[in-house]
């Protein structure tokens, strides 16, 4: 799609996600990387809507922001105290750390333009999927499904179960 | 200038690696377990960028699927890493995976 206004709002997100998700891992203040992270998910649920993935998008938002990030935020007060936001991060393996992500961007973004194209199938998808995903998950993925379900009970019993306070008061 | 224009399926993919990069790079160098965490999930975000973008220009449902499945299965992960993370806090008062180095109490 060429439309400007398209183009435009797509290197709008595509830059939010990028400069969150790289101030994530620059900034040495955990809380701060907690809330830039928020970006980020909201960056990438944005690129889903491009993707016409609308459902996944949603899911995003609920699940990743709702959740797992509510979740992080928790882990990050619990474990450094809430009156001490200032609270930095150590870093180490500078050096191989910026060598290794400067090989992998490289490497794959070296790949993927000087590899002879991708070839886009006729028939991308278009519109929105909810439909279509409902009924592959009542058809062919119900099995998955099932399994996934059972396995986020007992991820959740177990996390419950994990970090319970001890009644002997240790 | 044509390619730049036109979103097509490098765009996706350039963004993705980026994202995979820049966490591969948290997970390496940080030492605060929590923010290893996140660097997780930004992998994982990655992937499922990948996924999504390979179905939406290949026509079929499985990446969208196996997308959903993805978010599931991070969302089991963050839980349980957290509870890890939280009695690793209570036994050794810090959450630096880096001196984190005694199976025993």
């Amino acid at each position: 799609m060429s439309n400007p206004t398209y183009t435009v709002i797509f290197y709008l997100f595509a830059a939010i996600t990028v400069c969150s998700a790289a101030f994530v891992v620059f900034t040495r203040n955990v809380i701060y990387s907690a809330f830039s992270l928020l970006f980020t998910f909201f960056g990438v649920a944005a690129l889903y809507v491009f993707l016409s993935a609308d459902f996944i998008a949603v899911t995003q938002v609920v699940v990743y922001v709702g959740g797992i990030l509510v979740l992080l935020l928790f882990g990050v007060m619990f474990t450094n105290g809430i009156m001490q936001t200032g609270q930095k991060s150590e870093v180490f393996h500078i050096v191989p750390g910026t060598f290794l992500l400067a090989g992998i961007i490289g490497a794959l973004l070296y790949t993927f333009y000087t590899s002879h194209g991708w070839m886009p199938s006729e028939s991308t998808l278009q519109g929105s999927i909810v439909e279509r995903i409902g009924f592959e998950t009542m058809s062919r993925y119900v099995l998955p499904f099932e399994m996934v379900s059972i396995l986020l009970l007992a991820a959740l019993i177990g996390a419950a179960f994990l970090a319970r306070f001890d009644k002997s008061g240790k | 200038m044509e390619q730049l224009t036109t979103i097509g399926l490098n765009h996706y993919l350039t963004i993705s690696a980026i994202l995979l990069g820049l966490g591969l790079f948290a997970v390496m160098t940080r030492k605060n377990a929590i923010v290893v965490l996140m660097g997780v999930e930004l992998i994982l975000n990655a992937a499922n960028i990948n996924f999504l973008a390979f179905s939406k220009y290949n026509g079929g449902m499985e990446g969208v699927m196996f997308a959903l499945f993805i978010i599931v299965i991070a969302a089991a992960e963050a839980a349980i890493a957290l509870a890890i993370v939280i009695n690793i806090f209570k036994i050794f008062k810090s959450v630096d995976v880096s001196s984190i180095d005694s199976m025993k109490e």
